[in-house]
């Protein structure tokens, strides 16, 4: 019995619990080349990682009020500042602030964004289907969280994203995208203002390009700090947010809203057992839930608490995939890449109304012009008859021309039906549209469908 | 009736010249929930270490190799409905398909239990 995808038969052969497993992660993430000979547009790139965001204010003020001094104790992890020339590029996979904690658990590492991650730990379907109904327990501590700050900052960040950064209130989370010249995307983000500054949560696997592509463009003045020694947990799902009230985190700031009184896409400073911690009302699994930024050296006291309470269980990579497809969102390096622009990615929300007046932003005018005109392509969900999947790279088909690519496919735990995400001719993407994908020696038939998958349950 | 097992974590019942064919236990594991199992065609020939099914996890799909060459005959029709029974009963009612062994010659090559045991202990 051999690991294979669609499109790169035999890859290799199971043999062995640490190397097979392996493989099945170098198949779950589709290195690369994916569709590399298929169709240039559509070209993968290498590696992913997954998209989150969190928020940890380091000091200085929150929503103007000092938020350092008193009681409060800081931690003392150090903040990477990244103003030097400093080649600090990790080689090999490394481990996290949890790796034994997940290994305890039960947890199958692989490696991951150059990072020992859990996999799974009972199953994919059953940790899934717990996400949907109870609360999930992920560690994302491989994506970079960075605090960008300095005079100007918001208008710094406005050069590189198309979002509207200097509108954005303290305590508010938007999603962005860091874009090239030409508009392509370079990866998408979470950014929170935080009073002080923002704080921005990238992709693990393309952090150091993204933090190398910040420092070049912002201004010298214009600070990185890389919280490199922070963990970043996200507890998802109906029950989540039960779980927070029950472990008694304070505001940091009196008379901030309680963790349970965030709304999506909100976010704030809190204490724990004396911990500080940024939190979230936001994730990567369309349910209610948060993510939690929290220092390295209290991440396992923290994550031992989350997962006493009988609505947690720990939850790995493999469903943390499944559950952003059928909520329909894009993975960076696979659903989205240089090679696709926001308007086409169907993310033209992240591009703010007054930055769509005054353009601005890398590939403004390109971009600009795809809003008003369309786009010849567009980032579509699939759901397919029958029982097998279509992978990445999988071939549409309209009769007997190629339409479009698979950029991720599996099957569906909650809808017990495989699906996909693709990138399809726009002509042709209008959901209930019928088309056919190539599976190996199959074509499947497949109706278009709008996204996502299944609704979303934020708390709004 | 013998079992054998492959190196690729497939197994083989042999009686006389008909063999029934599944995956390991120890490669079910590996592979987590099991989703759909395309099976081969009846009477399809394959010959030893061809790709004879594809099974899908909810991540990945993998090969099963056929571990004798020989036509296929009766297959796992229960697997169309419960592919999970790959998971439930690997080595039982999870078994994949029959075939007819055309040379009994290449069961020499694989392992018996003890032998897989020991490989997978030192996997």
């Amino acid at each position: 019995m051999g690991r294979r995808r669609s499109n790169r038969p035999g890859i290799s052969q199971a043999n062995g619990p640490r190397q097979s497993i392996a493989i099945l992660w170098k198949v779950f993430r589709r290195v690369g080349g994916a569709a590399e000979g298929v169709n240039p547009q559509f070209r993968a790139m290498r590696e992913i990682g997954s998209k989150l965001s969190g928020f940890r204010d380091r000091g200085g003020t929150w929503n103007g009020v000092p938020c350092c001094a008193g009681a409060v104790i800081l931690s003392e992890d150090k903040q990477t500042e990244l103003t030097g020339d400093a080649d600090d590029v990790p080689i090999g996979p490394e481990t996290l602030p949890l790796d034994s904690w997940h290994r305890e658990q039960g947890g199958r590492m692989v490696d991951f964004a150059g990072y020992w991650m859990p996999v799974q730990y009972e199953g994919i379907i059953a940790e899934h289907l717990w996400t949907r109904e109870n609360a999930g327990l992920f560690d994302v501590s491989h994506m970079g969280q960075l605090v960008i700050s300095g005079d100007g900052a918001a208008e710094a960040l406005e050069t590189l994203l198309p979002g509207d950064i200097s509108a954005l209130k303290p305590g508010r989370v938007r999603y962005s995208l860091l874009l090239d010249e030409n508009g392509g995307i370079l990866d998408d983000l979470m950014v929170t203002a935080t009073g002080s500054g923002y704080y921005v949560v990238v992709n693990g696997a393309v952090k150091w390009d993204d933090i190398a592509h910040l420092r070049e463009y912002l201004p010298d003045h214009i600070t990185i700090n890389h919280l490199q020694d922070d963990a970043l947990l996200a507890l998802q799902g109906p029950k989540a947010v039960g779980v927070l009230e029950r472990l008694e985190i304070a505001p940091e700031i009196d008379g901030f809203a309680q963790v349970g009184e965030l709304k999506f896409m909100q976010a704030g400073p809190y204490v724990w057992n004396g911990v500080r911690l940024g939190i979230s009302r936001t994730g990567y699994t369309g349910e209610d839930g948060f993510e939690i930024s929290v220092p390295a050296q209290s991440a396992l006291i923290l994550a031992g608490a989350l997962a006493q309470d009988d609505a947690v269980k720990p939850v790995g990579l493999g469903a943390r995939d499944s559950l952003r497809l059928e909520a329909g969102l894009p993975l960076y390096g696979h659903d989205l890449t240089p090679e696709a622009d926001p308007v086409s990615a169907g993310l033209a929300f992240a591009i703010s109304r007054s930055r769509r007046a005054e353009g601005g932003f890398p590939g403004a005018e390109r971009i600009l012009g795809l809003l008003a005109n369309g786009t010849p392509q567009s980032r579509v969900g699939l759901v397919l008859e029958g029982r097998m999947a279509a992978r990445e790279g999988a071939q549409i088909t309209n009769g007997d021309e190629q339409v479009g690519i698979v950029t991720s496919g599996g099957f569906s735990p909650s809808l017990e039906q495989p699906v996909a995400m693709a990138w399809l001719e726009t002509r042709l993407s209008e959901p209930g549209t019928k088309l056919q994908i190539s599976v190996r020696s199959k074509r499947l038939d497949a109706t278009v469908t709008a996204l996502p998958f299944l609704p979303h349950r934020y708390h709004r | 009736m013998n079992r054998y097992f492959t190196k690729d974590h497939e197994w083989i019942d042999v009686d006389d010249d008909n063999g029934t064919v599944g995956i390991t236990d120890y490669a079910q594991g590996q592979l987590g929930d099991i989703t759909f199992v395309e099976l081969p065609e009846a009477a399809q020939e394959l010959k030893q270490g061809d790709t004879a099914c594809v099974v899908d996890s909810v991540k990945a799909a993998s090969d099963v190799y056929a571990p004798v060459s020989g036509p296929v005959g009766e297959i796992n029709a229960a697997l169309e409905d419960e592919p999970e029974l790959v998971n439930s009963d690997a080595e039982g009612a999870g078994w994949l398909y029959r075939i007819a062994i055309a040379n009994s010659s290449e069961l020499e090559a694989l392992m018996d239990k003890a032998a897989y045991d020991a490989f997978v202990g030192g996997l």
